[in-house]
């Protein structure tokens, strides 16, 4: 009887010893769950906190007006039209030169490419290129394109010059986005007969396609917020006027005059509206800050729908 | 042991040696993964219209031989081929660099170990070797298709949903499928990859069936693990280890009479 009891007296005596270690380990859980909620809420409630002084301050002036209006000396007249004129224009030229080189090389360097010093030397600089600071990508653009092959201050010259910046983005994700396919389709496509361009042009492109435009698009969400490389290679900060339209009433219906006009985009409309003394302009500022940020914004939504609408037939 | 063997094996009448025509044949062949050499010296015939199986245990090769005869090694850098695999009647090494893989994979079509169907249609599945061949003529791909999907067994299944993605076919279903785009573009070789190792037993029993009336068609190599699937299905069998064939010969002969000790061990399950 004596025994059973000092035995029972262990068993318990041990329970506990484990139970303590067990709350002793949990303690942790709580204290790295509470670091981590701090360090979420950190980031996300400076975000919150800017966003909506921003808000505040520029809501009120977030009027149709604003968006049909071309800057002017009087703040409560000015408006932001050549400025999204201008970031809409210079973002289509640069997702249409983004778009097939970084997407041509990034296919390139997966399905093509030997495997040898030399393409390890490229892929290296490729992930390199993407942490050059934008305004190195201004001062190139400033040589190449103004200087040397005389495109001016112009949108065509801005669109290249925020290519080249998110090439490495577009390239990056082209690989990943390529990565991701089993090598079993790759073999089921080959062990048909399929040739090198068959496989990538049937398979290995439409496949990664969610992956390539979410890489994109998140480039040019990138670009359109760029200032430096823009004012670098000589963006006017002051514009009333707009580029000739891409499509005209008569033949030949096209007219590519745009691509060489001068231009200004939407953060350097905001850079100039902040530069200035009267607090009326400061309100312009956070109105075209807040129109950048939702610009930003759709954009990436845009990227998440268009990821989940194309890879809903893919699973693997 | 070999008793039991014996009574469970399925009655097959041999075949007279004299309708017996060679296909293919590896004569003296080395493979090598870059300083690896992981097959050694091979020899092995590969009969008209029968079903040769290659057999042994994890790493022995018999994958890596299988896949010398599609040259899907040649997809990879560093990979090296020394001998000769002889394709029939026309008598070619197709392991001779002067040979495109792209033309051997032509010939000879591959099931893999996984179902690896498209992110496309069924139609589209099994039309891609056309594809492929520029064979785009809708009555002959429509014809064509139908054909390989009834050689495979999947037809009835799947005539009502030709257009829906290969995706929602079952496991089984879309081995069939794989096995049915390997077929569309008549193959004079199917090689198989341990095509049921990813299968529940109904589905693989439904492989197993195909793959014996196939073999009235088309001549057929299989990979597998499972060596009652070999000796179900095959009439040859090469036993492999260590990148050797250490023994080739009628599947009865192998399970019954295994000349060579080690392959008697293997089959009676003594090791693998």
């Amino acid at each position: 009887m004596g025994a059973t009891t000092t035995g029972t007296d262990l068993h318990a005596g041990k329970l506990r010893a484990l139970r303590a270690l067990i709350a002793s380990h949990k303690r942790w859980d709580l204290f790295f769950a509470s670091v981590g909620v701090l360090a979420l809420m950190f980031g996300i409630l400076a975000f919150v906190a800017l966003f909506f002084d921003m808000a505040v301050d520029g809501v009120p002036r977030i009027t149709p007006d604003f968006f049909a209006s071309f800057p002017s000396r009087r703040a409560e007249n000015a408006g932001i039209l050549s400025a999204w004129v201008g970031s809409t224009l210079v973002m289509l030229v640069t997702a249409l030169a983004a778009v097939p080189l970084g997407v041509g090389a990034g296919v390139y360097l997966e399905e093509y490419a030997p495997r040898n010093w030399m393409t390890d030397v490229i892929e290296i600089n490729v992930t390199n290129l993407a942490g050059v600071p934008s305004i190195v990508y201004g001062l190139l653009a400033l040589g190449l394109f103004v200087y040397q092959f005389g495109l001016g201050q112009s949108i065509l010259t801005a669109g290249l010059t925020l290519a080249l910046l998110i090439l490495p983005v577009v390239i990056v994700a082209t690989r990943e986005a390529i990565r991701a396919i089993p090598v079993a389709i790759r073999e089921g496509a080959y062990a048909l007969g399929a040739s090198k361009w068959q496989t990538t042009h049937d398979h290995i492109i439409p496949y990664s396609m969610a992956g390539i435009l979410t890489g994109v698009i998140i480039g040019l969400a990138r670009a359109i917020g760029e200032t430096a490389p823009i004012i670098t290679i000589g963006a006017l900060t002051f514009i009333a006027f707009l580029p000739p339209p891409p499509v005209q009433a008569t033949a030949p219906f096209v007219n590519f005059e745009w691509l060489t006009s001068p231009f200004t985009v939407m953060p350097i409309q905001m850079f100039n509206w902040t530069s200035r003394p009267e607090e009326a302009f400061q309100a312009n500022a956070a109105a075209a800050g807040l129109v950048l940020v939702v610009m930003t914004l759709v954009m990436n939504a845009l990227a998440i729908y268009i990821r989940y609408r194309l890879r809903r037939n893919i699973k693997w | 042991m070999s008793a039991v063997l014996k009574t469970a094996l399925p009655v097959r009448e041999s075949p007279a040696p004299e309708s017996l025509a060679l296909k293919a044949e590896a004569k003296g062949l080395d493979f090598y993964y870059g300083a690896f050499k992981a097959l050694k010296n091979l020899h092995m015939p590969v009969y008209e219209k029968k079903v040769t199986a290659l057999i042994g245990p994890s790493g022995c090769g018999k994958s890596t031989f299988l896949r010398s005869f599609n040259r899907m090694h040649d997809l990879y850098p560093g990979n090296r081929y020394q001998g000769e695999i002889r394709m029939y009647p026309d008598n070619v090494n197709i392991l001779a660099p002067d040979v495109d893989p792209i033309e051997v994979r032509m010939r000879i079509s591959m099931v893999f170990q996984k179902p690896n169907p498209f992110p496309k249609t069924i139609y589209e599945n099994v039309a891609y070797g056309m594809r492929v061949r520029n064979i785009n003529r809708k009555s002959t791909v429509d014809e064509k298709v139908e054909k390989a999907l009834r050689e495979a067994a999947l037809w009835m299944e799947v005539k009502d949903r030709l257009h829906d993605l290969a995706f929602n076919l079952s496991g089984g279903q879309q081995q069939r499928l794989c096995i049915a785009r390997a077929l569309a573009t008549d193959p004079e070789m199917l090689l198989f990859d341990e095509p049921t190792s990813a299968l529940d037993p109904i589905a693989t029993a439904s492989i197993e069936e195909l793959v014996d009336e196939l073999r009235q068609r088309v001549t057929i190599l299989i990979v597998t693990h499972n060596m009652q699937q070999a000796a179900r299905i095959s009439d040859y069998t090469a036993y492999m280890y260590l990148g050797e064939i250490i023994e080739f010969g009628e599947t009865d002969q192998i399970f019954i009479k295994p000349r060579n000790k080690q392959t008697e061990d293997y089959i009676t399950g003594r090791f693998g």
